[in-house]
C-alpha cells in the first residue's frame, strides 16, 4: 500500500488539498482584518490598519478581552490542581472504579457543550446562584480538567514508579518524593495541560453563552458583534487576537509534550 | 508506592519525623488509602457536584413545567414535556435533521481525513510528520467562532468562493444547509484526522508486508488489513464529529436560517420555557451517551 509512485503522488496531492482547505479560511481572517472595506466583499480594494486602531480603542472589546483572560486563568488554575490530583491517583494507585475516572472525566468534553451549558445554568437557576464570571469559570474548569489529566497521566505512565520507590527507600517521605522526584518529571506535562486548558477556555462560547448572565467574554463579544453594524468590521481583528491567544499556547504545549504526544482535545 | 500493600517498616520513620509536615507525610506514606482519598476527593467531588449533580438537576427540570400565564415553574415532576417531544412533529423533524447532519458530517470527515492521515502516518518522513501534526493541531485550536464567521464571509454572495468560481460559470453552495455541511465538516475535520493518524501509525509494518507476501494487492490489503485495524480510531474520531455537530447552535445560526436541536434549545432557554429547553437538551445527551456506549464496545476508547 505504501508502494507505487502514483499512489504516493495522489496522497501528497490530497494532503496538500486538505491543508489548503484547513488554512484558507484562517488566512482570510487575517486579510479581512486589514481590508479597507470591512465587509465580506471580495477582493478587498486596499489594505489599512484602521480596524486595528479602532479595535484597540474599543473599550467594550478591551473589557471582554480582559474578562476572557481572567476567566481562562481561573478555569486553568482549578483544572491544573484537580487534573493533576486525578492523574496521580490513577497512575500510582490501584483501586476499584479506576477505569470509571477516565470515563467520567472525558464525559464533559465528549458530550455536546449545549448539554453542559444547559445543565449548569439550570442548576444555578434552581439553586438560586447568580450567573456570571464564577459560573463561567465553573463551567470551563469542568471540561478543562481532562486536558491536564491526560497530559499528566501520559507522562506519569512513562515515568517509572520505581524512581519514587527508590526515593522512599532512601528515606524520603511522601512529600519529599513528590517534591523532588514526581513533580520535576511531570512539571512540563502540567504546563502543557495548563496551556491547553487556557486556550480552550479562552475560546469557549457554546457553554459560556448559557452561564454568562450579562458578562461578556471575548467570544461572546464577537458573537454579539455579528449583528451590530458598527462592530462587525472589528470582528476579524478580534478574531485574529483570539486565534493568536489559542494557537500560541497550543504550539508551546506541543513542544513540551513531544515525548507523549498527548495533545488532542481529549 | 504502587498499590499500597507495602508499608514502610515503622523503625525507619522516627528519624524523619521532625516537623509536623514530616509527621503528616509519614502518616500519609503509611496509609496509601488515605493518600488516595485525599488525591481523589477534589477531582471526584468537583465532577460529582458540579457536573453529574448539574445533569441530575437538568433531568429534574425536564419534568417540571412552566405556567404560560404566570410564568412560574411548577415543580411537580411529570412526563408532559417528554410527551410534547414525541408528539410534536416539529421537534421530531428538527431532531432527525440534526442527526442526519451529524451523520453526513461524520462520513465526510472520515473520507477527507483518511488520505492525509495515511500520508502522515506511513509516507511522510519523521520530520514532515511532526510538522504535519502541528499543522493539523493549529486550526483545531483556533477560535471556533472566527472559523465559522470566516466561512460566512466565504460563502456569502459577494464572497471569495463565488468570486473564485465565477470564471467557471458556477456558484458556491451559498448560505444554506449544504453550506453548513461544508462548514461543520471544516470545523471538526482535525478531530477526525488526529485519531485516525494515531491509529494508522500503530499498525505494524510487518502486517502490511505479510499481506503483500500472501498476494494481497493494494486494495485487498486496505480492505482486509488496514481498515479493520484502524476502525476503532475512526469511531474515536466520529465521537467528536458526531457530538460536536449535535450540540452546535452557532454555526447553524451563522450559516443558515434552518433550525437544529441546539437552536431550538437556545430559543426556549431562560424566560421562554426553561423546563422545555431542559427536556430538549436530553435528546443530544441520550443520543451521544448511546453513541459513546457503542463506541466503547467497538474499542474506540483505547484509540482515543
Amino acid at each position: 500500500m505504501t508502494g507505487g509512485a502514483v499512489g504516493r503522488a495522489l496522497l501528497r496531492i490530497a494532503t496538500g488539498a486538505v491543508l489548503f482547505f484547513m488554512y484558507a479560511p484562517l488566512a482570510l481572517v487575517i486579510i479581512y482584518a486589514f481590508s479597507d472595506t470591512g465587509t465580506s466583499a471580495w477582493p478587498p480594494t486596499s489594505l489599512s490598519l484602521k480596524w486595528l486602531e479602532l479595535a484597540v480603542a474599543n473599550t467594550g472589546l478591551r473589557d471582554a478581552f480582559l474578562t476572557s483572560i481572567a476567566v481562562a486563568l481561573g478555569a486553568t488554575a482549578i483544572a491544573l490542581v484537580l487534573g493533576s490530583l486525578a492523574a496521580l491517583a490513577v497512575a500510582r494507585h490501584a483501586f476499584f472504579g479506576r477505569e470509571v475516572v477516565s470515563f467520567v472525566l472525558i464525559f464533559p468534553i465528549a458530550l455536546p457543550g449545549i448539554v453542559t451549558g444547559m445543565a449548569l445554568s439550570t442548576t444555578f437557576a434552581t439553586v438560586g446562584l447568580p450567573l456570571g464570571v464564577l459560573a463561567i469559570i465553573v463551567g470551563h474548569a469542568t471540561f478543562c480538567i481532562v486536558l491536564v489529566y491526560n497530559n499528566v497521566l501520559a507522562r506519569l505512565r512513562r515515568t517509572a514508579a520505581s524512581q519514587e520507590e527508590a526515593s522512599s527507600d532512601l528515606g524520603a517521605d511522601s512529600w519529599q518524593s513528590f517534591r523532588f522526584i514526581t513533580l520535576p518529571a511531570v512539571r512540563s506535562a502540567m504546563l502543557a495541560g495548563a496551556l491547553l486548558a487556557f486556550a480552550l477556555s479562552f475560546d469557549e462560547v457554546i457553554v459560556t453563552i448559557f452561564v454568562a448572565g450579562g458578562v461578556k467574554t471575548l467570544p461572546i463579544w464577537i458573537f454579539q458583534s455579528f449583528r451590530l453594524a458598527n462592530q462587525v468590521s472589528l470582528v476579524n481583528v478580534a478574531g485574529l487576537v483570539a486565534i493568536l491567544l489559542s494557537v500560541v499556547p497550543v504550539y508551546i504545549a506541543t513542544r513540551l509534550t513531544r515525548d507523549t504526544g498527548a495533545i488532542g482535545r481529549t | 508506592m504502587t498499590s499500597g500493600t507495602r508499608a514502610t517498616p515503622p523503625e525507619l520513620t522516627p528519624a524523619l519525623a521532625g516537623s509536623a509536615r514530616r509527621r503528616l507525610a509519614a502518616a500519609l506514606h503509611r496509609r496509601p488509602r488515605l493518600r488516595l482519598g485525599l488525591l481523589l476527593a477534589g477531582p471526584a467531588g468537583w465532577l460529582v457536584i458540579a457536573y453529574l449533580g448539574s445533569l441530575a438537576i437538568l433531568f429534574l427540570n425536564a419534568g417540571w413545567s412552566r405556567d404560560p400565564f404566570t410564568g412560574l415553574v411548577h415543580r411537580d415532576w411529570t412526563l408532559a414535556n417528554f410527551g410534547q417531544l414525541v408528539t410534536n412533529p416539529l421537534y421530531r423533524t428538527v431532531a432527525l435533521r440534526t442527526v442526519g447532519m451529524a451523520i453526513a458530517v461524520t462520513v465526510t470527515c472520515a473520507l477527507l481525513a483518511f488520505p492525509i492521515a495515511y500520508y502522515m502516518a506511513r509516507v511522510a518522513s519523521p520530520r514532515v510528520r511532526g510538522l504535519l501534526v502541528v499543522a493539523v493541531l493549529m486550526p483545531l485550536w483556533s477560535s471556533y467562532l472566527i472559523k465559522a464567521y470566516s466561512w460566512r464571509q466565504i460563502l456569502s454572495n459577494d464572497g471569495v468562493l463565488n468570486w473564485a468560481l465565477s470564471p467557471l460559470g458556477i456558484h458556491g453552495p451559498g448560505l444554506n444547509e449544504v453550506g453548513l455541511w461544508l462548514v461543520l465538516t471544516y470545523l471538526w475535520l482535525p478531530y477526525m484526522i488526529l485519531p485516525v493518524f494515531a491509529g494508522l501509525e500503530r499498525i505494524p509494518t510487518s502486517l502490511l508486508e505479510a499481506s503483500a507476501d500472501l498476494g494481497g494487492r493494494g486494495l485487498m490489503t486496505f480492505r482486509r488489513v488496514i481498515l479493520p485495524l484502524v476502525f476503532p480510531a475512526l469511531v474515536a474520531g466520529s465521537i467528536f464529529t458526531f457530538s460536536l455537530t449535535l450540540g452546535d447552535y452557532i454555526a447553524p445560526s451563522l450559516i443558515t436560517t434552518t433550525q437544529f436541536i441546539g437552536n431550538v434549545i437556545l430559543a426556549n432557554f431562560g424566560v421562554p420555557n426553561l423546563p422545555l429547553a431542559a427536556t430538549l437538551s436530553l435528546v443530544p445527551l441520550v443520543i451521544v451517551t448511546i453513541y459513546l456506549l457503542i463506541a466503547r464496545r467497538l474499542g474506540a476508547f483505547e484509540a482515543l
